[in-house]
């Protein structure tokens, strides 16, 4: 099997009393998408702010391609190819969408102490910024402000800068939420052929969205892991389906 | 064109245009108030940097301003009296090397009061840079070498190869000129990669941190260019008034150049230039009838912040936009 890109062993993370990581192992391998699911409140925003690096644990390991990326902050991991959606948009508000994904485009390529070169003139940010649009379905929005977007045009607006970032692996943090019933099949159809250039890291409540694109599913409830499998394995898991899935799984 | 860039034309031409009117018609005083709103305007600009476009509320750039003063006085008066400065280096009475030098001390000083600030936000970051600039002006006040608390004159402006600053038009010329290059820069900044980070980071920090731009060393190095431009503008001004004083030092300073600001326009172009034509005009026309003229300026200021949040260039030239 394939080494995997994102390696987490044994982490852990208290709010005081409350243990919002407690004991997570998990990894990421090339080609899959692996679903993080559970309740709300489990614990699943706080392991990516982890991964990314805005938050720190109090224990464990976090691996990413080959490295243990724990002495690193937030623009290093991204660097190192960590592409990260947030589950509340964030976004800089008075840029454009073109101009959001311009910024990334920017830092990937490298050096952003240059002082005379209007970015609006520059191809070599501008295309990969409108072809980073087009794949996520906004090149005829690319020139309003992030902030006049609608709520799932943001996300998607989040997913094309990750793209451009050329990240190695996608943490994506309820992507679906708030897209519409339209919105989350394209955006599934999308997720499912995005698998094939880096692998994603899915966190999700809709499960229709779950079912139809996990390689493997892991299940959080309470800070901990209760079952990590395959589709089939985690809907006739039994804890599972008391825990979380409830009756009508 | 757009709106907004043919009021800055406009408002740029004016100024340029107003000395000349003056000697025209015979009245050079106005020469040196429109040399005075250049100068001021070219302070502003460089705060305009790192408020403007990187959110960053420096109630301390009068330090800046100062130590520009301070270049200036210092390096002149060691050039009249030919006693050496430290290191047995030389004073000079050319505007070209005092405009270095006194740019290259504020970007020392600048780096490190940014080292230091720039950890902080918010509230916090507005009393360190005021905590900061309020130590440079009781360190003044207490060098009797330098005058101390009574300042230091400039016996003779200062010397631009070629030109005869004593004559007002030359010295309004250069100030010009510098406003006119200071306001490029800030133009091209703008508009650069460089720009795009700093003004991303004023809008969401944690954006920038996640596209993989450290936002501290974006706002470390505007900090330092802003602080460079405002202590050329500091020199200019000890030439204008042939003076400095620790007053270039003190908190009243810094909180000038945020209100040309905030009356021009926060982060346009031209906003600082619209807010020193708006400040000088109303000192000097309700100076000479009222010492209180600032509580008049502190109620449009208020106008301004309550109704017209983008100023004069907003309501000159419409709503910002970023391309
Ligand atoms: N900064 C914080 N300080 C204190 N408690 C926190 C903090 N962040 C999260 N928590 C708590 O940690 C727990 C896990 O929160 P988290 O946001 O990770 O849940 P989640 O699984 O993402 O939930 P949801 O599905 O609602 O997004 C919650 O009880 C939350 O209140
Ligand atoms: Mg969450």
């Amino acid at each position: 099997m394939a080494e995997p890109i994102l390696e987490i062993r044994n982490l852990k993370k208290s709010f005081g009393a409350l243990k919002a990581t407690d004991g997570v192992s998990l990894d990421l391998r090339p080609g899959e998408i692996h679903a993080l699911i559970g309740p709300n409140g489990a614990g699943k925003s706080t392991l990516i702010h982890q991964i990314a690096g805005s938050l720190k644990p109090d224990s464990g390991e976090i691996r990413f391609a080959g490295r243990d990326v724990k002495p690193l902050d937030v623009a290093a991991r991204a660097r190192l190819g960590m592409g990260r959606t947030f589950q509340v948009s964030s976004l800089a508000p008075e840029f454009s969408a073109l101009r959001n994904v311009m910024l990334a485009v920017q830092a990937r390529e490298g050096s952003s102490f240059r002082f005379f070169r209007p970015v609006m003139r520059d191809a070599s940010l501008t295309e990969p910024a409108r072809a980073a649009l087009a794949r996520v379905g906004l090149s005829d929005r690319a020139d309003v402000p992030a902030a006049e977007l609608s709520h799932g045009e943001r996300r998607q607006l989040e997913i094309a800068i990750a793209l451009a970032l050329g990240a190695r692996a996608f943490l994506l943090d309820e992507p679906m939420a708030g897209m519409g019933p339209e919105g989350s099949q394209a955006l599934t159809g999308f997720l499912d052929g995005l698998r094939r250039e880096a692998p994603i890291l899915l966190i999700e409540h809709d499960m229709d969205a779950v079912f139809a694109l996990a390689d493997r599913i892991s299940v959080l409830v309470y800070g901990r892991i209760i079952a990590t499998g395959t589709v089939d394995e985690i809907r006739n898991h039994p804890d599972v389906r008391e825990a979380y899935l409830g009756e009508g799984a | 064109m757009s709106r907004e860039t043919i009021v800055t034309a406009l408002l740029v031409l004016g100024l340029l245009a107003a000395p000349f009117a003056a000697q025209a018609m015979g009245e050079p005083f106005y020469i040196t108030l429109a040399t005075r709103i250049a100068i001021l305007a070219l302070a502003a600009t460089g705060l305009n940097i790192a408020l403007g476009l990187g959110g960053l509320v420096s109630f301390g750039h009068a330090a800046f301003f100062g130590i520009g003063g301070y270049a200036a006085g210092i390096l002149a008066t060691h050039a009249f009296n030919g006693e050496p400065l430290l290191l047995g280096l030389p004073g000079t009475n050319q505007m070209i090397v005092i405009w270095i030098a006194g740019a290259v001390i504020a970007g020392i000083v600048a780096m490190l009061i940014g080292l230091i600030s720039l950890r902080t936000s918010g509230v916090y970051f507005i009393m360190i840079t005021l905590a900061f600039a309020q130590m440079i002006y009781y360190f003044a006040i207490s060098w009797p070498a330098y005058g101390g608390e009574d300042g230091l004159s400039i016996y003779v402006r200062n010397a631009f190869p070629g030109a005869n600053t004593l004559v007002p038009m030359s010295f309004f010329l250069i100030s010009f000129a510098l406003l006119a290059a200071g306001l490029v820069l800030f133009a091209l900044i703008r508009d650069s990669r460089f720009g795009a980070a700093l003004q991303a980071g004023r809008q969401n920090e944690t954006r920038l941190a996640a596209v993989g731009i450290v936002p501290f060393r974006i706002r470390l190095a505007a900090f330092v260019v802003s602080a460079m431009m405002t202590a050329v503008a500091g020199a200019l001004f000890a030439d204008l008034n042939r003076f400095v004083s620790p007053s270039m030092f003190s908190w009243h300073m810094s909180g000038e150049l945020i209100v040309l600001i905030i009356l021009g326009g926060v982060g346009r172009l031209a906003g600082p230039l619209a807010g020193a034509i708006v400040y000088v005009l109303f000192e000097f026309a309700l100076g000479g009838i009222t010492e209180h003229w600032q509580l008049f300026l502190g109620l449009i200021l208020l106008g301004v912040v309550l109704f017209a949040r983008g100023g004069v260039m907003g309501m000159l030239a419409g709503r910002a936009r970023h391309g």
